[in-house]
């Protein structure tokens, strides 16, 4: 039922433009996020969508109307906002209760329905208290139900878990993806927390300065990253600069880095002596003791040791003075200290190449 | 040199010692000035009450009039708050670039000195004393003669640009999250206003009330210029004046002690009900009608509203107030011109009266930010308490409430009988007690705007307070200062009740409005090309002097 379609969506605000041409397909009773730095037009984006601004042009469908130009009172919409703004002058429960009133239902209609989204939420007590005096998760909780009871099958979520504290928010965002699957919820989640992001959705837009940069499931995102901020914005990547060679090992491109060292990469679909960016993520990079020295294998000199509880982090000064993150479990072996050297070895179907940017790689995975 | 006064001054703030006494002088200065000297004074005299109470008609005489004040007040009130809502919501919401120019107009009657206003009005309505002027001359006649009607059209305009002004800022504060959040809960535009923003703003709504309804009570000078043989409170005690101040002073002084205490105490009486009533009185979402109030959302509904807020605004406010300058530009041409800039005749008191007016308006402000500003750091910041710091916030506005007339007399009465004060001591006490909430209150909802945060930071860095106030209090509320100190200016060059309670009629301290009633009551021989062109100037000089602290305002900001 609710499939929202956004067509050719461009939103500028003064010389601004925080939606820059973008389209996209939310499909029935998914769970989708826009996910992006602050200021990448994902909260404009989500306020489109639910008709509190208009665009400048293009158009957005919810089911199969089109509703540009509907106010957001008609959209058939729940909205859960990042201050939760619950009315500060009603109680919980006259809050939740809001909507149907609103609609012109009678009182018991209202009861009923006050009561079902109550149930869902799991929100029991204190509905005679005011927001001033509920916990942030319970103000959470109201400003769900809240949207809920509105009746909409779709349900915008604008940073809904921003305002809470580290543990409750681990907690509630599976709440909100289990209610919304339970309930066959079509849900829009924005947020600029990739692991949030990653753990809840089915699919993820990135957004970046106003477009969407890739979208895909988590998995995709993560394993197949079509750009290198995605690479850089979803989880962690080090960054190698080369350019390709002619010469090709076993039948696979040569990609020399600066100092000379040469790594075989799955692919390069680039011409000879183009400048390229190697994307390797700390986790594939192999690092054991009595490594040979061989294809894909670097040497350099430990620098910082940083121990993550599971994890240890090492980074790693190369020759070429690049810096190379690595991943171990803290289980494994002994832990190698600062100052000492190490061979690393990068195997080559873990390897992302991408076309050195035009403007230079700092810019190019600068979030602002 | 200023730097060296700079560090003893951040020196000296942080002794706690210093700190106190300053919070306690702020305090026994606004008990001993503002506060207790307008309602003790009727008690001083209060044996005089039987001289009127043995004249019954006298008695009922006094009780008609100031049942009409409330009245009036009360329908005043209602009228604007009406009126306003539309208005500040246009003001604040619209997206008209002529708003801001509306925005600028709507303050002009707060501006004229409410004599002057009265006069306009007078003109306008009525067409002058020869009912030729202004709307008399297209219709043949006075429109609307002195009476009730025009006294509540009068106080309507001069209360309009303090509802306006209170709820655009309001509105301008207020979280628009609230209302996006009911539209999208399904409330039509309507619907969101009237269920959710307004009721979040009606503290707001109920301060609008108050303010207008405490001006409406209070006013003298203007109403006395239109009410013809009306009287309210007010003018009753003017009335008595003018008959037995000098003829049977003990008559005198019972009706005005007699007026003045029924005055004082039922405005208190009803500021402290709207004060705790208020903020319980529910106007809960009982129904909705979505049909209608869908109607009255969208596009025609809040073209037609709109269309009728200006019009209201042009055809009651804005042109009935400044139709004196029309008059006044065609005395220009006579030899009125010549007599005024010469100074003969009636003129002889006019310019030493504006001199009198504009310097009392001055010395008032400059005091009043002087002993107000710790008062607004002890109620923003509950200095003395949560409790006392509360109830003193209430205590600050009785002077605002209190009809201004009634607080002249009490306080004359006090100061005559206590300390010998020169007139000019008493002007300033009166006009200090008047204008002090003003100044208190915007300085002091400035101060609750600023987080506690940002002192405790600047302490953090090593700011004595003294510093802090200097370097973060002081630039972060320059413009609500400055703001208040208009009102306090303005409010003070109009004010016309204290004074003339205050003052001898024969006094050389007669300021510009009280001048210009005795010319308009003919108390004084001047002609209506006189009194139009006074008043004029009036207009005029408060204009150049508002223009004047902005621009001088508005520069020091830019060289930054």
């Amino acid at each position: 039922m609710p499939e929202v379609r956004v067509v050719n969506v461009s939103k500028k605000f003064g010389k601004i433009t925080a939606v820059d041409n973008v389209s996209l397909t939310v499909k029935d009773k998914e769970y989708f996020s826009l996910l992006g730095p602050s200021g990448c037009g994902k909260t404009t984006l989500l306020r489109l969508i639910a008709g509190l601004i208009q665009p400048d042009s293009g158009e957005i469908y919810i089911g199969d109307k089109l509703v540009t130009d509907v106010p957001p009172e008609d959209r058939d919409i729940g909205f859960v906002f990042q201050t939760f703004a619950l009315f500060p002058h009603m109680t919980a429960w006259s809050n939740v209760t809001y909507g149907p009133k609103v609609k012109g239902f009678d009182v018991k209609e209202a009861q009923t329905i006050g009561d079902e989204v109550l149930e869902m939420v799991k929100l029991h007590e204190r509905l005679d208290a005011y927001p001033s005096e509920l916990s942030g998760g319970m103000m959470q909780r109201v400003a769900v139900a809240r949207a809920l009871a509105s009746g909409s099958r779709l349900l915008l979520m604008d940073e809904p878990l921003g305002q809470l504290d580290a543990k409750v928010r681990n907690e509630i965002r599976y709440e909100i993806r289990r209610m919304a699957v339970d309930l066959g919820l079509t849900g829009i989640h924005v947020t600029h927390d990739q692991s949030e992001a990653m753990a809840i959705s089915d699919r993820i837009a990135v957004m970046r300065r106003g477009k969407i940069l890739q979208m895909g499931t988590p998995q995709e995102l993560y394993m197949k990253p079509e750009s290198i901020f995605v690479a850089h914005f979803i989880g962690e990547s080090n960054f190698l600069e080369g350019y390709v060679t002619n010469s090709k090992i076993d039948g696979a491109p040569v990609v020399e880095l600066r100092g000379g060292t040469r790594i075989q990469v799955p692919s390069a679909p680039f011409e000879e002596r183009k400048r390229v960016v190697l994307s390797i993520r700390p986790e594939t990079v192999i690092f054991e003791e009595g490594l040979q020295e061989g294809a894909n294998v670097v040497s350099g000199k430990v620098e910082r040791v940083t121990f993550e509880g599971p994890l240890i982090r090492y980074e790693i000064r190369l020759g070429n003075e690049d810096l190379v993150v690595a991943i171990k479990s803290s289980l494994s072996g002994e832990w190698l200290k600062i100052g000492e050297g190490a061979r690393l070895f990068f195997p080559p179907e873990n390897i992302h190449v991408f076309p050195y940017p035009d403007t230079g790689l700092k810019e190019e995975i600068s979030v602002a | 040199m200023t730097e060296k006064i700079q560090k003893a001054l951040d020196k000296l703030s942080s002794r706690k010692a210093i700190k106190y006494a300053v919070y306690a002088s702020a305090i026994i200065i606004f008990f001993a000035l503002i506060l207790l000297p307008p309602v003790v004074g009727i008690f001083l005299k209060w044996d005089s009450i039987q001289y009127i109470l043995n004249q019954p008609s006298l008695v009922n005489r006094a009780l008609g009039a100031i049942q009409n004040s409330f009245i009036i007040a009360l329908l005043v009130a209602v009228l604007d708050v009406i009126a306003g809502i539309p208005m500040a919501w246009l003001i604040a919401r619209g997206k008209s670039r002529w708003l801001k120019a509306i925005d600028t107009l709507a303050d002009i009657p707060f501006i004229i000195p409410t004599t002057a206003l009265g006069y306009s009005l007078f003109l306008f309505w009525s067409g002058g004393e020869s009912q030729t002027s202004g709307l008399s001359a297209i219709f043949g006649g006075s429109i609307i003669t002195p009476g009730w009607l025009l006294v509540m059209l009068l106080h309507f305009t001069f209360s309009f640009p303090v509802v306006v002004r209170t709820l655009v800022g309001a509105l301008l504060d207020y979280k628009v999250e609230f209302e996006r959040a009911s539209r999208t809960l399904g409330a039509p535009p309507f619907t969101a206003m009237r269920t959710v923003t307004f009721s979040v703003l009606r503290p707001a709504i109920i301060s609008a009330f108050i303010l207008a309804f405490a001006r409406s009570v209070s006013e003298t000078g203007a109403t006395i210029v239109v009410s013809g043989a009306f009287e309210n409170g007010p003018v009753f005690i003017q009335n008595m004046k003018t008959i037995y101040s000098v003829d049977n002073p003990a008559l005198y002084d019972g009706a005005i002690v007699f007026a003045s205490f029924i005055l004082i105490s039922v405005s208190v009486g009803i500021f402290v009900a709207i004060r705790l009533l208020g903020p319980r009185l529910k106007l809960p979402l009982k129904r909705v009608r979505p049909l209608t109030e869908r109607k009255l959302s969208y596009k025609p509904a809040e073209k037609s509203r709109n269309t009728v807020t200006l019009i209201v605004f042009f055809s009651l406010i804005l042109i009935p107030s400044l139709f004196v300058a029309f008059t006044a530009f065609q005395s220009l041409t006579t030899p009125t011109l010549g007599n005024a800039l010469a100074g003969s005749g009636v003129w002889s008191g006019f310019w030493q009266s504006l001199l009198v007016s504009y310097g009392l308006g001055a010395i008032v402000t400059i005091i009043n930010i002087i002993i107000g500003l710790p008062t607004a750091i002890i109620i923003a910041r509950k200095k003395a308490g949560k409790f006392m710091s509360s109830i003193f916030d209430i205590l600050v506005n009785i002077p605002l409430v209190v009809p201004s007339i009634a607080l002249g007399v009490s306080l004359a009465i006090f100061w005559k009988s206590s300390l010998a004060l020169p007139e000019i001591v008493l002007l300033i006490f009166a006009h200090l007690a008047i204008t002090y909430p003003y100044f208190v209150r915007s300085m002091s909802a400035a101060l609750e705007r600023i987080s506690p945060d940002m002192e405790e930071a600047a302490r953090t860095l090593g700011a004595k307070p003294f510093g802090v106030f200097r370097t973060i209090i002081f630039p972060l509320t320059k413009y609500s200062m400055l703001s208040g100190a208009i009102m306090v200016f303005t409010r003070s060059v109009s004010e016309t009740g204290a004074t003339v309670a205050v003052i001898a009629s024969n006094s050389p301290l007669q300021t510009a409005p009280v001048l210009l009633v005795n010319w308009i009551k003919k108390v004084a021989p001047a002609t209506p090309s006189d009194i139009a062109l006074a008043s004029g100037f009036l207009v005029l000089f408060s204009f150049i002097i508002l223009l004047t602290l902005r621009l001088v305002v508005g520069r020091k900001e830019k060289n930054k």
